[in-house]
């Protein structure tokens, strides 16, 4: 059941991906763009990860990509259908170079990669269950990020705070509200 | 179950990776480097499974990250439009040799 | 004996003085005897220096103040001199005199038994490894002799110069500097190592460079002191090569040690103290202007004329001979040093002298007349009598200083009659002289004083140091074992011809200038005058030293044969006696190689005999040319062109030694240099150079290529740059 799921939800994945990718308009791309996501967060799911699924879900492919729209409407962006793909020999250079990458990654990845891992995964995986019935999905994350990782999430509070200054004094229109 | 997580995660890297090579409108750049920021996250929540509780907490991190950057990239998006009218990155070309 | 208490005395000394945390002013246990303060006599100059050196500046701010302003600082046009110019004649003569005070205390109470030098450590000078070097002054009866001459001339020189000086805009850079020479100079005798003594030496080379260039405006004087600094320096490359030699052999700079480990450890004739002796007389030679390195002094005239007293006759330039009398142990040690030495000694005496017969510059005979002195010096210090060769020194500073400030007063005099000529008038040619005898009777007077010292005469000076270098060659010349027997007697027989030969020079100098008739035109004539009492009483002094400076060292034979007139004297050979401490074991080794000397000369016949003969010679040489050189008729510069053709030319142009460097040395030092800019500096390292940065810019190009403003280019480049370390990390593992 979880293999098919996997394999349901990878293939939604890379073909969203794909369709980002050579989506004509940015709407479109941006709606391949939530499918993969959602296809993503179910893999989290898959991995008894169940916060970041709903983190995932909520604000990646609800608010940023919500965000995303705006702008695209803003911009008035919607029905640009002018091709913006590069063709030709830069697209087919792009290729190799990027397969080249995949292939690399891909013999990262396989073989005996994983073979320590999987060894003391079992242990891992069961310490993770025990402690989510424990504190509950939410917990779990919870007791490292504000005990052994407070300081980084503070610096996250102090780098969104910036973002925001960042972003309003960037999309303002020039001249106005000076003075 | 893990390799397969990993191949898609490269999978889904690659992907991003070429959207980035190829794509000239501004906007879908974008997006791209958020689907390579994703293809990460899954690689790290699958690790999680095997390494620890930390996996998880650095793709909140990263989700955080992510957020900053779309609001601050999508403003600068916003700025340079009303600049150049456009979103198509060959136009923006002035820091060069 | 003597090695093995001097040992003992090295120990204890190095003992005594535990490194770093040694008390100021530790006292050897060797000596009863408390030296007067000579730290303060090697200070008081420094501090004249340090006085007049301010006033200096203060005068130059003054004096370029005033130019920025537009006009010209004059400090002797107002009514009253400036503060400026007129401390320094307190000052400089001043602190001259308190520091003669105090070597002659010290002079006189030191006691006669005193057989080890008297060592004052100040501080630790330089501690590295192995290498000590204290910063100490020693006081001996060698160091003592020495710091009579140079404070005692100093002082009558400075005197001098307050009225020499008079009316220079750089009156109290000319004392700053004369004071910082003596300075140095006390260093170069009182130090108790090589290392201390290098700090004088490379001390006084270069308070002469900048007094030959004192009046550095003129482009021929400061070229004088380049050159004169430029072949110091090549013998300053020998005696740095000796000091390294010594450090090797013996570990340490220390004369006491040095010459302690020598007498034991070194064989007589042996390479190391043969090299090392051989390095040194390199240094000595360009110090005190030894043939072939002698081209300096008389370019050296271009300064001050007390300056040419001070430094370059009676001091400075003696300081070659110095060193040498200091190292008698190791030249002792090397008898072909030796030979060399006394060789280079009397070939420097023989050409000097030559060349000085042919000049007419009243300053460049005196040069060469010192040059030719200093050859006579070498010669008695090559073949072992250091006694005589100090003695001779010591004279030597006497009359010479008399002569050059003589010279002086009648440059003083000639100044204001150029100055008043209706042409041009070169006021340092003899030829534009002539019977000034009746302007300035008493400087004449007191130069024939220094002339008959200088000839050779009985009973001046010279007579009896120059007749002891002689009879000493002739003696050792005679020692049953001396491999170089031939040798030194030649060495005799040119000393002999050069005495007579110095004795003619300096007739025709003095016939020239103040005999015969006078040459300098009737308007310049009128203000022909003696010089001011300021500049007459040191002359009296060093006229009055040059009579009877010769009497401290009457040989014991001519004392047995004329008691009559000697027998006044305390005894016989005084500063032999006084000097003893210091020569003996040179004397004792120098004994043990050669035998004892010989009671006769070469052609036969005793000490008395041959100082009769060269003092009779002498006297005939200056009554003879005296009358011959009279009733000749010179005619002024401006007429005259020197002799034309044959020797005399030759002698004239100076044996054209300056042409043979030009053509050897300068020439093709140019050409070389010329070629070094030309191909090695334009063209291959910059070049170079060039290159390096064409290439920058080249693959700088390049790269900017890249720069194409596209960002997905940017991001192709980033992903192959992300491919190759993936790869290499991936595929390498």
């Amino acid at each position: 059941m979880t293999d098919i799921l996997f394999i349901l939800f990878a293939v939604v994945a890379v073909g969203g991906a794909v369709g980002v990718v050579v989506g004509r308009s940015p709407v479109a791309s941006l709606l391949f763009m939530v499918a993969t996501l959602a296809s993503v967060a179910g893999i989290y799911v898959l991995f008894e990860a169940h916060f970041l699924a709903a983190i995932q879900v909520l604000v990646y492919a609800g608010a940023i990509m919500v965000l995303f729209l705006f702008v695209i409407m803003l911009l008035n962006l919607g029905h640009d259908y002018r091709a913006d793909l590069r063709y030709g020999s830069w697209s087919l250079l792009s290729l190799v170079v990027v397969g080249l990458t995949a292939g690399v990654l891909m013999q990262g990845f396989s073989g005996d990669t994983g073979a320590a891992l999987l060894e003391n995964g079992a242990t891992v995986a069961a310490a993770i269950d025990a402690a989510v019935i424990e504190k509950g999905a939410v917990g779990v994350i919870a007791d490292p990020l504000f005990t052994d990782y407070v300081v980084a999430f503070e610096l996250m509070g102090l780098l969104l705070l910036v973002a925001i200054v960042a972003a309003v004094v960037l999309a303002k229109p020039r001249g106005a509200g000076e003075g | 179950m893990l390799t397969p997580a990993l191949l898609l995660s490269a999978a889904l890297f690659v992907i991003g990776t070429l959207g980035v090579i190829v794509r000239r409108n501004a906007i879908i750049i974008f997006l791209c480097i958020e689907l390579q920021l994703n293809a990460v996250n899954l690689a790290f929540v699958a690790l999680s499974r095997y390494t620890g509780i930390e996996g998880q907490l650095y793709v909140f991190f990263v989700m955080t990250v992510a957020a900053a950057e779309a609001a601050v990239g999508l403003a600068i998006i916003i700025s340079i439009f009303r600049h150049y009218e456009t979103v198509n990155v060959n136009k923006f070309n002035v820091l060069k040799w | 004996m003597t090695g093995v208490t001097t040992v003992e005395s090295a120990v204890t000394a190095l003992a005594g003085t535990p490194p770093l945390t040694a008390p100021p002013l530790a006292v050897q246990e060797a000596a009863s005897w408390e030296p007067v303060l000579p730290g303060l006599i090697v200070l008081l100059p420094l501090l004249g220096f340090a006085i007049n050196g301010f006033l200096a500046l203060r005068a130059a701010a003054v004096s370029s103040a005033a130019v920025r302003s537009g006009s010209e600082w004059d400090p002797f046009a107002g009514a009253a001199t400036p503060a400026t110019h007129r401390l320094p004649t307190l000052v400089g003569p001043g602190v001259m005199l308190i520091a003669f005070v105090l070597a002659l205390l010290n002079f006189i109470g030191m006691p006669d038994d005193l057989q080890e030098p008297v060592v004052r450590s100040y501080w630790s000078w330089i501690a590295t490894g192995d290498l000590r070097i204290e910063a100490a002054l020693q006081l001996d009866q060698l160091s003592a002799v020495m710091m009579l001459v140079v404070t005692g001339v100093g002082f009558l020189i400075h005197v001098f110069s307050v009225g020499y000086m008079k009316n220079d805009v750089g009156y109290p850079r000319y004392f700053s500097y004369l004071n910082l020479f003596v300075f140095f100079m006390l260093v170069l005798v009182m130090g108790s190592g090589y290392a201390t003594m290098f700090v004088g030496w490379e001390g006084v080379g270069l308070c002469s460079y900048l007094l030959i260039g004192y009046w550095f405006s003129d482009r021929e004087k400061s070229d004088a002191g380049k050159k004169a600094f430029i072949v110091n320096r090549i013998g300053d490359v020998g005696f740095l090569l000796a000091m390294f030699l010594i450090y090797q052999a013996f570990g340490t700079f220390d004369f006491g040690e040095v010459f302690a480990g020598a007498e034991g450890g070194l064989a007589t004739g042996g390479a190391t103290v043969t090299a090392i002796t051989l390095l040194l007389m390199l240094g000595a030679a360009g110090k005190s202007a030894q043939v072939p390195l002698h081209v300096w002094l008389p370019d050296a005239m271009a300064g001050p004329t007390p300056v040419s007293a001070l430094i370059h006759a009676a001091t400075m330039v003696t300081a070659g001979v110095y060193m040498v009398a200091r190292s008698s142990v190791l030249y002792a040690l090397a008898p072909v040093s030796q030979a060399i030495v006394a060789g280079v000694g009397v070939l420097t005496a023989l050409i000097a002298a030559t060349i000085a017969i042919q000049q007419y510059d009243i300053k460049k005979v005196l040069a060469y007349s010192t040059v030719s002195q200093l050859g006579f010096m070498f010669l008695a210090a090559g073949i072992g009598a250091f006694t005589a060769a100090i003695f001779h020194l010591v004279t030597h500073a006497f009359f010479k200083a008399l002569l050059f400030l003589g010279a002086g007063a009648v440059i003083h005099s000639m100044h204001h009659a150029a100055h008043h000529a209706e042409r041009h008038l070169d006021e340092q040619d003899m030829r534009n002289m002539g019977g000034l005898r009746k302007y300035m009777p008493l400087t004449c007077a007191l130069m024939w004083i220094a002339t008959l010292a200088i000839a050779g005469i009985w009973p001046f000076a010279g007579f009896f140091s120059k007749d002891e270098i002689i009879w000493y060659t002739a003696a050792w010349a005679g020692a049953e074992s001396n491999p170089f027997g031939a040798l030194y007697a030649v060495y005799w027989g040119v000393a002999l011809i050069t005495a007579l030969m110095t004795a003619f020079y300096m007739t025709r100098l003095m016939i020239m200038t103040f005999h015969g008739a006078n040459r300098t035109g009737a308007a310049g004539a009128a203000h022909l005058h003696e010089a001011p009492p300021v500049m007459t009483l040191p002359l009296i002094a060093l006229a009055a030293l040059s009579v009877f400076g010769g009497w401290i060292n009457v040989p014991e034979a001519l004392q047995a044969s004329f008691a009559g007139l000697f027998g006044a004297l305390p005894m016989s050979e005084w500063l032999h006696h006084w000097l003893e401490p210091v020569t003996h074991a040179a004397a004792e080794i120098q004994v043990a190689g050669f035998g004892e000397a010989a009671y006769s000369a070469p052609l036969g016949g005793g000490e008395v005999t041959w100082a009769l003969v060269s003092t009779v010679a002498a006297a005939l040489t200056v009554a003879v040319s005296a009358r011959l050189l009279g009733t000749r008729k010179y005619v002024a510069a401006a007429a005259d062109s020197g002799p034309r053709a044959g020797l005399g030319r030759v002698l004239h142009d100076k044996w054209y030694f300056d042409e043979a460097y030009d053509a050897v040395i300068v020439r093709p030092l140019l050409r070389l240099s010329r070629w070094c800019w030309r191909f090695i500096d334009d063209v291959i390292i910059d070049g170079f150079v060039n290159t390096t940065a064409q290439f920058a810019r080249l693959a700088g190009w390049i790269m900017s290529l890249f720069q194409t403003g596209q960002v997905n280019m940017y991001a192709f480049v980033l992903t192959v740059g992300v491919l190759l370390v993936l790869g290499t990390t991936v595929f390498l593992r």
